[in-house]
């Protein structure tokens, strides 16, 4: 409070603060702690099971924190419920894709801008998610259930894009993927990102992820053991052995 | 040929009805996988709303006729939907997180309460209602005599039914609901207020079959405080017929369980009635457990 310039200028965009969640009594997340600035690329890296899905649905408000705190552009976010923190501005396209099947490419997209009430915006943003990814538009009266993993996964991001965010959540976006449509995933979130929207991006695929991100958290069995810029974690040994597959590259 | 057309509209008619309340079991359980036991008892309410509100409020002096029947109608899918709302509070919402069989006791349990209020209410006794607003004539069909308020039954339940079809299908809250059924969780994320859209379906279907009640009650003339068992597990069993959870299912299921045991009570055996509901039920989850319609479409992992 006492220097208000310096804090006002200083507040991080998103803040998670000695964040625990359980399921049940087992606890997954042990006091983590993440924060990401405005417009950045943010990576997060871990073996399975580590709590990067945890934390990305944390964010989205489907699982509460039983201590700490996620702060957006400083106002509490951990007890609004998941329709209001759409409505703040963050989405999420989320491991295994989760289309709704048995509705179609266009409906998933529209049901994508279900909080957005202004209508000329969604079909602008329509319009460009389709720019983004011609294949959505060939078929969009396609059910979704039907599309291929790859289309899939265009889809769960172009319905996540079409809730127009300022922070876009990504849970594993290449798994399963063709190196090629990795390729492609991967450019298509770098140009999304140039657009000026912040990225929280949870991948596997450490290599491509910390290439592509400003800066990169490592978890571990719920907790952060390593935090620093991308290109620093391309090159620190212990990332290198653990998820980069050795000293290659 | 003339037994064969009466009781192909009779069945009809009776289905239409079965398909309504059934409609409410499958919405239900598709956003929430869970069987509302109490959803007959709200049929039920909804004829005896009807019953006291043209024998009590005076209303059959004032109303007559398709117009009061329709108002009729309207009332009760008002109020039966506002209960159903509160049903849900009261009754399920406690228990979201509850294991299944803590909900499953708690339908139960406000199946017996809305019973028994309503035998408190209004006595163990049937009820008749007190006058006949739908006209009494009949017109020709293919030389056979048919009821016209049986045509009236039959089209004011598919009336219903093609709005929502048409709601669920082609609005956005509609789709709303679709994407709960699917996937609660992926619906949360793009922004569906889920408590609400739950709270939707159970204004929705209880509506329908609240609605549902009065037409009974305006077709029948006569009303008992525990007609919700016995409609209530023909509807069940209509749902499971078309494929619980799958919304052209449940009228499929409705009407095609009608016409069953129109034509079978005419054909095999009068006293069998019952029984035959029960044989299509045991039928289908021997040869299509799923239902006619139901996984229609698998999705893709
Ligand atoms: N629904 C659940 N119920 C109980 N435990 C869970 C549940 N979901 C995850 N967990 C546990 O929480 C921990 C973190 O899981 P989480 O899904 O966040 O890992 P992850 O880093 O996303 O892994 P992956 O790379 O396999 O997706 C794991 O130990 C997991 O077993
Ligand atoms: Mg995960």
């Amino acid at each position: 409070m006492s220097n208000s310039i310096t804090e006002a200028t200083a507040t991080p965009y998103l803040t998670l603060r000695d964040l625990r969640v359980s399921y049940g009594s087992v606890e997954a997340l042990h006091s983590i702690n993440i924060t990401v600035n405005q417009g950045e690329i943010v990576t997060i890296l871990g073996a399975n099971g580590a709590g990067k899905t945890t934390t990305l649905m944390s964010i989205s408000g489907l699982l509460r924190p039983t201590h700490g705190e996620i702060l957006f552009q400083g106002e509490a976010l951990h007890t609004l419920p998941p329709h209001v923190i759409v409505q703040r501005g963050i989405t999420q396209s989320p491991e295994g894709r989760r289309v709704f099947g048995t509705m179609s490419v266009l409906e998933n997209l529209q049901l994508g801008a279900y909080t957005r009430k202004n209508a000329d915006e969604a079909a602008k943003n329509l319009q460009w998610i389709f720019e983004l990814f011609p294949r959505l538009e060939e078929r969009a009266s396609q059910l979704a259930g039907t599309l291929s993993g790859g289309e899939q996964q265009m889809l769960a991001i172009g319905r996540a894009l079409m809730g127009c965010p300022r922070v876009l959540l990504l849970d594993e976006p290449s798994l399963g993927l063709a190196p090629i449509l990795v390729q492609f995933i991967f450019d298509t979130i770098k140009a999304i990102n140039k657009t000026g929207m912040t990225v929280i991006l949870v991948e596997q695929n450490a290599r491509a992820a910390l290439k592509l991100a400003d800066r990169g958290y490592v978890l571990e069995v719920g907790k952060v053991v390593l935090e620093d810029t991308a290109p620093n974690l391309l090159a620190n040994p212990e990332v290198q052995n653990a998820y980069l597959g050795g000293q290659r590259d | 040929m003339e037994e064969f057309l009466q009781q192909l509209t009779n069945g009809l008619a009776v289905g239409g009805i079965y398909a309504l309340i059934a409609l409410g079991y499958t919405m239900v359980y598709g956003v929430l996988r869970l069987i509302n036991f109490a959803h007959g008892d709200l049929f039920t309410l909804g004829a005896y709303l009807g019953f006291t509100l043209l024998a009590s409020f005076g209303l059959s002096g004032v109303i007559g006729g398709l117009a009061g029947a329709g108002l009729l109608v309207l009332m009760a899918l008002i109020f039966v939907g506002l209960v159903g709302v509160m049903l849900e509070r009261a009754a399920y919402r406690p228990l979201r997180n509850s294991d299944r069989l803590s909900a499953v006791v708690s339908a139960l349990g406000a199946s017996i309460f809305l019973q028994n209020a309503m035998m408190l209410l209004y006595g163990a006794r049937p009820q008749v209602y007190p006058v006949r607003l739908l006209p009494t004539a009949s017109f020709m069909l293919m030389g056979v005599e048919i009821p016209f308020t049986r045509v009236l039954l039959f089209s004011s339940s598919l009336a219903l039914m093609f709005l929502l079809f048409w709601f669920i299908n082609r609005t956005r809250v509609g789709a709303a609901i679709r994407a709960v059924a699917i996937d609660q969780g992926a619906a949360k994320l793009v922004g569906i207020d889920v408590n609400r859209i739950i709270s939707l379906v159970f204004l929705i279907g209880p509506a329908l079959g609240g609605a549902a009640g009065v037409m009974v009650g305006l077709y029948y003339g006569q009303i008992t405080h525990d007609m919700g068992l016995n409609y209530g597990l023909k509807a069940f069993i209509a749902a499971i017929l078309g494929g619980i959870g799958n919304i052209p299912g449940a009228m499929l299921g409705g009407l095609l369980l009608g016409v069953i045991e129109a034509l079978g009570t005419a054909y095999f055996a009068v006293g069998w009635k019952d029984a035959f509901a029960f044989l299509v039920l045991i039928l289908i989850l021997i040869v299509r457990p799923t239902g006619l319609l139901g996984e229609r479409v698998a999705d893709k992992i």
